[in-house]
């Protein structure tokens, strides 16, 4: 089977690719990237005028199965992905049973290679049950494919677990993904600590409590060697920790989600759960922090943190809502809209951002284009607009903060492994 | 004669002060002047509301505000069904969009609704077509205490602008501070809040505010203070010691009014804890409007439900053209 | 709702000659003054009313009490949602038990505020008799309510209305006619 992407603008900042360029596939892999292709082709697909691009790599999302089928499954939420221009995923560990010993990731692997749709990696639990009180079984996990662990969702509270699990991942060259937050800073908090909180008649969630655990969490990077990834970084000061890391040469990456890189807490003024997050949207002054640190490079990767909650769980009183977004369906977009079209990143360092980097952090082998890599492609019209509803999504849950919003770019195929996984309607 | 420009009042809901104009505020105002009106009358009853229905929708207990409520909608010849947490379904564990909806099934025109969750009424106000009006939510805002607070101080003092206003006490988790701040300085008022430092909220001189930790700091020069509920009962832990050291601290007392200015306007939203954050003799002395304010309490509620059913009529008809 | 002035029907002198005689009216009808009072519905009934109230002083003498009446809570439009006024205050400090009541308005066109303000005033009391006055009676009535005085009769279209203009609130003295844009 061959398809054949003709005349598109090729984007793949692996090889510092950005011109018009044909690309033909063969089988699961890419075969060439060439001016002109003039070969034969199963599918040939007329890609003028849009961009391709190496499918998505979306380093931190909730897919809810098993346990939570209710709120997403691996099909739904995989098909979803790929709606938005996704092809791999890395699925964090807090299903139930949570992702902390071979026999769960084992279950996992068996629903993954029986229902998802594309690429979707494992992420280990650091502590079994996520209690932050005993190490899970990293060894194990590793063996099954975990290419990550991580606590999301909590934070390993004592030193010397998350030291001894930072050595465990180091020797086994997995990436530990850290969630930020001291829970005796930022106790029941729901909205950013300060004049929002105050205004709202909310517990407030600080800064400190993401700041001073990413502080440590870094310091304990540099002890240990292990590679280290903050995700979802919310405010300044961590960026500031983080860039500081980067220059003494200490291994820690970052992402930031596409609510976190355009919303402030302004958003949050009529209680719409949809805006509540945890860590919560800041102030302005992060919001431009986050923006210079995606310029900059002191982030590394856009995350969706696709967290799919029922309406049940979502539309109720702000205090009681859970924490949490879907964005597969809207990362793309969002990123063109916010960040391409303002100006903030050029197209391929919005690739960089969401594709190349975060298969790099993951030492995956996606993210770029050239001949002999696994056919995981994006084709995009960078200009169609649209509008998010909530009858749009295919996720389960519709709990976005992008309702209503309109927004350009539209996925027009995402091609998982060589075959043409979803085709706009 | 009259030169106001008129304004009209275009909201279904009254959710908080921070979301009104200068205008609309003053427009519930005397609105609230001509139904206190009313209630001097020997037949306090106007046909205003006839035919409407008005629920009281209460899930924190709440005995005075909700009586100022139904006294008042009934004034306005509404019917009022009261529904609180011990008698309705919200036990069994039904949303609040879903309680909502049910109650507006039954073709209710106005739900008041008072609840322990910030941002409660918001979320209720989206979701049903009915009017809503927030009788508090949270540590969020308490419109109508604010607006007969305010409706208090310009019946005694004869204006708002300019005015210097202290409010004292648990300002960190007070909704009837927040919505006095968002009303007094939206009409021109100097507002100071004092407290004890931790509570005193992040980030509130942003509301326009000044903060103090004195309470002799807070009443000098001042032309009215609001006292605050001071709510121990939500830390149980050692209480006593603390009630008398706060009473010592903050208490407003005789003693301290002496040094205030001589005809000081003294408010409080109730209920009392005397010997806490103020004296008995302050309480029931010459400069307390305390009682004032809750006779006032009705005309202003019936000047909000009357506002807010006007204007949704207008809604609905205009979505019916 | 566009209107247009058509033509004007009575300037500052007619409306003074109108009143003088709806005053000697008045007293014609209600020869003990003593149990007379003037009740002007809010807006410009209360400056006729007012008015009315000097004109008795000046043919005999006697100051008759003057009173104000808000009818928007009595008002039967709130549940069409027409009704946008902004409310003002009653104010009747006398007591209208056994009075004869003269009851002000600047124009009778439907009745409905006639009939919304002898609602309220029986939340006031059970005046001996209620009469009423108006500046310019222009038809299409919907209630049975009639006018005792009428300072003006004029027939006019239902695509017409009537604007009194006094100088307590529009700095000028006169009755228009004005119809509706087509």
């Amino acid at each position: 089977m061959k398809i054949l992407i003709k005349g598109a603008r090729v984007i793949d900042p692996a090889n510092n690719t950005d011109d018009v360029r044909d690309i033909l596939i063969d089988g699961a892999k890419i075969l060439k990237v060439e001016k002109t292709i003039a070969a034969q082709a199963d599918n040939i697909i007329d890609a003028k005028g849009k961009i391709v691009m190496p499918g998505i790599v979306d380093m931190h999302a909730h897919l809810r199965e098993p346990g939570r089928e209710d709120k997403e499954t691996i099909a739904s939420a995989t098909t979803a992905a790929l709606r938005g221009g996704v092809t791999s995923i890395l699925a964090m560990p807090n299903t139930s049973p949570c992702i902390d010993s071979a026999e769960s990731i084992e279950l996992l692997k068996n629903i993954i290679r029986k229902t998802a749709q594309m690429n979707v990696f494992m992420c280990g639990a650091i502590t079994k049950n996520r209690l932050g009180k005993e190490l899970s079984d990293i060894t194990g996990l590793e063996k099954f494919g975990a290419v990550a662990i991580s606590d999301d969702g909590a934070s390993v509270d004592s030193d010397e677990i998350m030291k001894e699990a930072m050595q465990h991942a180091k020797k086994k060259n997995i990436l530990v993904l850290c969630h930020c937050e001291d829970k005796s800073l930022s106790a029941d908090g729901v909205v950013n600590f300060g004049f929002t909180s105050t205004r709202l008649g909310l517990k407030g969630i600080s800064r400190e409590s993401e700041y001073k655990r990413a502080q440590r969490d870094i310091r304990l990077a540099e002890e240990t060697g292990a590679r280290l990834h903050i995700t979802h970084v919310s405010c300044a000061e961590t960026i500031e920790f983080i860039r500081q890391a980067k220059k003494s040469g200490i291994k820690v990456t970052a992402d930031v989600t596409p609510h976190h890189m355009c919303l402030d807490e302004e958003a949050v003024l009529e209680y719409d759960p949809n805006f509540k997050m945890n860590p919560p949207l800041r102030g302005k002054e992060d919001l431009a922090a986050i923006k210079q640190a995606l310029k900059d490079g002191t982030i590394d990767a856009i995350a969706t943190d696709h967290a799919p909650h029922t309406e049940n769980e979502k539309e109720i009183e702000f205090d009681r809502a859970e924490f949490g977004v879907i964005g597969f369906e809207t990362i793309l977009s969002v990123a063109i809209t916010e960040l391409v079209a303002t100006g903030v990143l050029s197209w391929p360092e919005l690739v960089k951002k969401l594709s190349y980097n975060p298969a790099v952090i993951l030492k995956v082998n996606k993210g770029a284009l050239a001949p002999g890599h696994d056919a995981d492609i994006t084709v995009v019209s960078p200009d169609k607009e649209w509008q998010v509803t909530k009858e749009g999504f295919a996720s389960i849950s519709k709990n976005s903060a992008f309702l209503e919003k309109k927004l350009k770019g539209v996925v027009e195929y995402t091609i998982v492994s060589g075959k043409i996984a979803y085709q706009r309607g | 004669m009259n030169t106001r420009k008129t304004i009209v009042w275009t909201k279904k809901d009254l959710l908080g002060l921070e979301y009104l104009s200068r205008q609309e505020i003053e427009l519930i105002l005397s609105t609230a002047e001509s139904f206190k009106e009313v209630t001097t009358r020997q037949i306090k009853k106007v046909p205003a509301l006839r035919g409407k229905t008005v629920v009281n929708l209460f899930y924190e207990p709440s005995t005075r505000t909700r009586v100022s409520f139904e006294v008042a909608a009934k004034r306005l010849s509404a019917d009022v069904i009261n529904i609180s947490t011990e008698t309705s379904s919200v036990k069994k564990g039904e949303t609040l969009v879903d309680t909502g909806k049910n109650i507006e099934a039954l073709k209710v025109d106005t739900i008041i609704m008072r609840h322990n969750c910030s941002g409660a009424a918001a979320m209720l106000a989206r979701h049903v077509s009915a009017s809503v009006i927030n009788a508090g939510d949270g540590w969020h805002e308490h419109p109508t205490q604010a607006l007969l607070d305010m409706f208090t101080l310009k019946e005694k003092l004869g204006r708002i602008e300019g005015l210097k206003v202290s409010i004292a006490g648990d300002i960190a988790h007070s909704r009837v501070a927040r919505s006095n701040i968002w009303g007094l300085i939206k009409l021109g008022a100097e507002v100071t809040v004092c407290a004890p430092k931790i509570l005193i909220p992040p980030g509130i001189e942003k509301m326009g505010v000044k903060v103090t930790n004195n309470i002799d700091e807070a009443l000098a020069g001042a032309d009215a203070v609001n006292v605050l509920r001071m709510q121990f009962e939500r830390d149980q832990s050692n209480a006593f010691p603390k009630q008398l050291e706060y009473f010592k601290t903050f208490g407003v007392t005789r003693e301290r009014l002496k040094k205030a200015k001589k005809d000081i306007v003294v408010m409080h939203p109730g209920p009392i804890n005397r010997g806490i954050e103020m004296s008995s003799e302050v309480a029931d002395g010459a400069n307390s409007v305390i009682l004032e304010q809750v006779t006032n309490g009705i005309a202003v509620r019936m000047a909000v439900l009357f506002l807010v059913a006007q204007a949704n009529e207008r809604l609905k008809n205009e979505n019916t053209d | 709702m566009d209107f247009t002035e058509k033509a004007k029907i009575m300037d500052h002198e007619a409306i003074g000659r109108s009143i003088t005689r709806m005053a000697h009216e008045i007293l014609e009808k209600n020869k003990n003054t003593k149990t007379l009072c003037l009740i002007g519905i809010r807006n410009r009934g209360v400056f006729i009313a007012r008015r009315l109230a000097d004109s008795i002083e000046n043919i005999n003498g006697q100051k008759v009490p003057v009173g104000v009446l808000d009818i928007t809570m009595y008002r039967d439009d709130i549940s069409n949602g027409s009704a946008q006024p902004v409310m003002h205050k009653t104010q009747i400090d006398f007591n209208i038990s056994k009075k004869n009541i003269v009851l002000v308005d600047d124009v009778l066109y439907t009745g409905r505020t006639i009939r919304a303000a002898l609602d309220a005033l029986i939340d006031f009391g059970r005046p001996k008799s209620t009469q009423l006055a108006v500046l310019v009676d222009r038809g299409h009535r919907e209630l049975p309510i009639r006018a005792d005085f009428a300072g003006k009769n004029m027939p006019t279209a239902e695509n017409e209305s009537v604007e009194v203009r006094l100088k307590e609130t529009d700095k000028i003295d006169e009755v228009v006619l004005m119809e509706q844009k087509k």
